[in-house]
């Protein structure tokens, strides 16, 4: 090698101008993302609202505003993950015989990968942890969570995770090795280019965030949740989040050892996974369901409980068989554990494994069919309000007990052998996560909208949306199911005329059409809402006849949350005191203590932003600039003290009146 | 009043905090529990090199590791000097803490040197990539330990003061996690390793 070669080497690693050469449709994915940033920059500066930016957003530790933060991040990755969607439809429907569809089948294997890397990590769980942020201190009448800070650096290291994965668009490339990158495919042997390195450290970024927030909200639910409030007093969607943080914090590390693993394949010359050398291909597939197969129910069991919310209040009754939601979250938790298997029956474990885990996996549905039933006995003799959150609901019951029969149906091992790898299965499985976990969070943000912002969301494009969602989904993978019996298996960018299947596939592309519609129709509901939110003010804080706590202050919600401890004596807290209509005696206001903005979060995830990236490409000045400035920045915080300020009782009480004169 | 709901406060905090570090001490077994499944996977996957009977020296191992426990021993009498609020002993057993857990890491490195330079990488076999990387993952837990008591040792030169008791429990407490992990990796690496 050369001097300048050599210097290169030091100054980039891996990185040659090479990697920074396109075709056609990365290129206008490039295009699009710096048009979007320069004009964010631009609005910005125009404005003046950098400074706007730092103080009350980005150093901000308030779960809410943090909470707004990651949904504002994640639905722009689900706009990227649907973008992925579109091309996959626009193939699939296009390229038949002699035609070859939108883009080659290299960059066909990234776009899929893509898409499930990016709808997972990013998209669904972002949406979550937006949601428990926003909702979760104020259902247990709480002031904060356990660690705002740790929760500010959480939501960080997502936010980076994120940035490391898109950065792959126009530095380089993205892997195109499915998206959990099954090795011996996505060893260096057979993946030599940097995609799969960006995926290990996208993920291995933002899943340290989503750790230390399992266990940040594991403690705040069960040290901080306001006096009487027992256990089993508390709202369904705490339990929920309790029982999917404890899956995080279960799973988690089991993911963070794998994708550790690969990379010391790929970078160490390692045998952990590789054909030759004593390494084990499968033992990679068990470890990383071991991981994913909890990681679905972690997405699913706040979005249940978002639905025991919307279904409670929506119908004006008590939610029916509480504890039996509560042990069936439990069951879920554990038995989510036992059946990772089923994801590779193929794998030629033998009869007697295979019949464990497909009876474990049957057995799963059962605590799932408990909670389908006792949301119907919710609604059963409900006044029940068809809102939009109930909408989503009622889509969601319909839906996701289709999919789940076909989940049933999978869970025999035989006829997993017919459909294994086939279109069915990534129909059964969008069933669950679109019409389960994507519809419960679009009702969770219909639902607490207001409590944050003050004002509520437009009902009737709530309601297109809803509509375009319900019939898009139906006609983009109605079709799936049954090609997938055809015999069509996933990640095609090619097929035979003569398989008879087109038809099918452009039926499905239209489906896609009208999600994009009904994605249309919700980007337009947060602009009139936004515009128009003076008549749809939350005057009362309390717009849907709640129950729960956090209705039972202000919208928007003050950044204390209670002025007041509430206490707790029933479940449905804040109902029974409506009902109760107790007289309001006057508040008596102490000095609160807050914990003052930081810009630390965003520091130490933008070391291990530059560690990432620098790992990826092999650049070792800057991998060590990253480990060091996160080691920094860590000593620094935790060593500084005066962390937090106080409100005084005074000003409290001001602030309290002035929210009151609002109302 | 106000004291006492401030001293109320704090405790609630403490009780937080450590509950947390708790918490996260458990994903941390999660953790090192993946790896020994994994090496239990690939500890015969040799490949045609040596096995672990041909390559660990069990009385090295030892001494390595009774490096480690005694430095588990004086961390907890630096503990006990930090309930009598006695700082100068904090500090001195703190001082021979560090001593011991560095010699224990200059130790497990001169072992993993001598494997290497022998052509007993971790490139050589799925055994010893495994092996390398659950010791070695323990190994960086005593180098983040060794990081975080050099810092706590420098805040404890300006005055013992609540917040920083709290921190060292805390460190005490993944000092001893490390032990016990330690004593996992002796008998199930090294000593099923040799038998």
């Amino acid at each position: 090698m050369n001097t300048f070669g050599h210097m290169a080497n030091i100054l980039v690693g891996r990185l040659t101008w090479h990697d920074l050469q396109h075709n056609m449709v990365t290129m206008t994915g490039v295009v699009i993302m710096s048009l979007a940033l320069v004009a964010i920059i631009a609005a910005l500066t125009y404005f003046k609202r950098w400074k706007w930016l730092w103080k009350t957003w980005i150093t901000s530790l308030d779960p809410k505003k943090i909470g707004v933060m990651y949904i504002v991040v994640s639905v722009v990755m689900l706009l990227r993950g649907v973008s992925d969607a579109v091309m996959m439809r626009a193939q699939q429907a296009t390229s038949v015989g002699t035609a070859h569809g939108i883009v080659p089948s290299e960059q066909f294997q990234q776009v899929f990968t893509a898409h499930g890397t990016i709808m997972i990590f990013f998209a669904a769980m972002g949406l979550m942890f937006g949601l428990i942020n926003l909702v979760v201190p104020l259902q247990i009448g709480a002031r904060d969570v356990a660690f705002p800070f740790l929760n500010s650096v959480s939501f960080w290291l997502y936010v980076m995770g994120a940035v490391l994965i898109n950065v792959s668009l126009p530095i380089g490339e993205f892997s195109g090795a499915g998206w959990l990158n099954y090795p011996p495919l996505s060893e260096l042997a057979y993946s030599p280019g940097v995609g799969v390195d960006y995926w290990i450290w996208g993920l291995q970024i933002a899943g340290a965030g989503s750790l230390l927030s399992g266990i940040n909200f594991i403690v705040t639910i069960l040290k901080m949740r306001a006096p009487g409030m027992r256990l089993m007093k508390m709202p369904m969607f705490t339990w929920s989040v309790l029982g999917s943080m404890s899956l995080v914090v279960f799973a988690f590390p089991i993911l963070t050892v794998t994708l550790a693993l690969l990379f010391l394949d790929r970078a160490m010359g390692m045998h952990f996974f590789t054909g030759g050398g004593g390494g084990n291909a499968m033992m990679y597939v068990n470890l990383i369901w071991a991981w994913g197969h909890p990681e679905v129910y972690i997405l699913i069991l706040p979005a249940f409980g978002v639905f025991s919310e919307v279904v409670a209040t929506f119908s004006r009754k008590r939610l029916f068989g509480y504890t039996s939601m509560v042990w069936a979250i439990w069951a879920i938790v554990l038995l989510s554990f036992t059946v990772w298997l089923h994801h590779f029956f193929t794998m030629g474990a033998g009869a007697d494994v295979n019949a464990f885990f497909g009876i474990m996996t049957m057995i799963i549905a059962v605590p799932t069919g408990v909670k389908i039933f006792n949301w119907l006995f919710t609604m059963f003799r409900g006044k029940i309000t068809f809102a939009t959150p109930m909408l989503w609901f009622m889509g969601f019951i319909v839906l996701f007990t289709i999919g789940g029969v076909a989940g049933v149906l999978l869970a025999v091992p035989p006829a997993d052998f017919q459909l294994h790898n086939s279109l069915f299965l990534v129909a059964h499985f969008h069933s669950m996560i679109v019409s389960g976990v994507l519809f419960g969070y679009f009702a969770g943000v219909t639902y607490w909208f207001p409590k944050v912002f003050g004002f509520r969301l437009n009902e009737r494009l709530g309601k297109c949306a809803f509509w375009c969602w319900l019939s898009g989904f139906v006609l983009a993978f109605v079709p799936l199911y049954i090609l997938g019996l055809m015999g069509a298996t996933r990640r095609l960018d090619h097929y035979d005329k003569s398989m008879g299947w087109q038809q099918l596939f452009i039926v499905a592309g239209i489906g896609v059409g009208l999600v994009c519609l009904g994605i249309g129709f919700q980007v337009l509901q947060f602009a009139v809402s936004y515009l128009q939110r003076n008549k749809t003010r939350d005057l009362t804080g309390d717009p849907w006849n709640g129950r729960t706590l956090e209705w039972a202050i202000t919208s928007p919600a003050p950044e204390y949350n209670f002025a007041i401890q509430p206490v707790v004596t029933t479940r449905d807290a804040f109902w029974e005191q409506k009902q109760r209509k107790t007289s309001v005696q006057k508040p008596q206001y102490h000095d609160i203590q807050v914990p003052k903005n930081t810009g630390f979060g965003v520091f130490i995830a933008g070391f291990a932003f530059l560690f990432g990236f620098a790992m990826v490409w092999s650049i070792t000045w800057l991998s060590v600039v990253g480990m060091l400035g996160m080691i920094l920045c860590i000593i620094i915080r935790t060593t500084s003290d005066h962390t937090e300020r106080t409100i005084k009782a005074a000003r409290l009480a001001e602030m309290e009146v002035a929210g009151g004169t609002k109302a | 009043m106000s004291e006492s709901t401030a001293v109320i406060e704090r405790r609630e905090h403490d009780a937080k905090t450590a509950f947390g570090f708790w918490m996260y001490i458990m994903t941390d077994c999660v953790l090192f529990a993946t790896l020994f499944a994994v090496f239990a996977v690939l500890r015969n996957n040799t490949f045609g090199g040596p096995s672990g009977r041909e390559l660990f020296d069990m009385p090295y191992v030892l001494g390595e590791t009774l490096f480690l426990l005694t430095s588990s021993f004086t961390c907890g009498l630096a503990m006990l000097a930090v309930q009598r609020k006695d700082r100068p002993k904090v500090l001195f057993w703190l001082a021979v803490t560090f001593l011991f857990g560095t010699a224990f890491l200059v130790l497990e490195l001169t072992e993993f040197r001598h494997l290497v330079i022998e052509g007993n990488g971790w490139r050589r076999s799925g055994f010893l990539s495994s092996y390398f990387t659950l010791v070695g993952t323990h190994g960086f837990h005593i180098i983040v330990g060794l990081l975080w008591m050099g810092v706590l040792m420098v805040k404890v030169r300006a005055g013992l003061t609540g917040a920083l008791v709290r921190r060292l429990t805390l460190f005490s407490l993944f000092w001893h996690f490390l032990d016990v992990v330690w004593i996992f990796i002796f008998t199930i690496v090294y000593a099923i390793g040799v038998a």
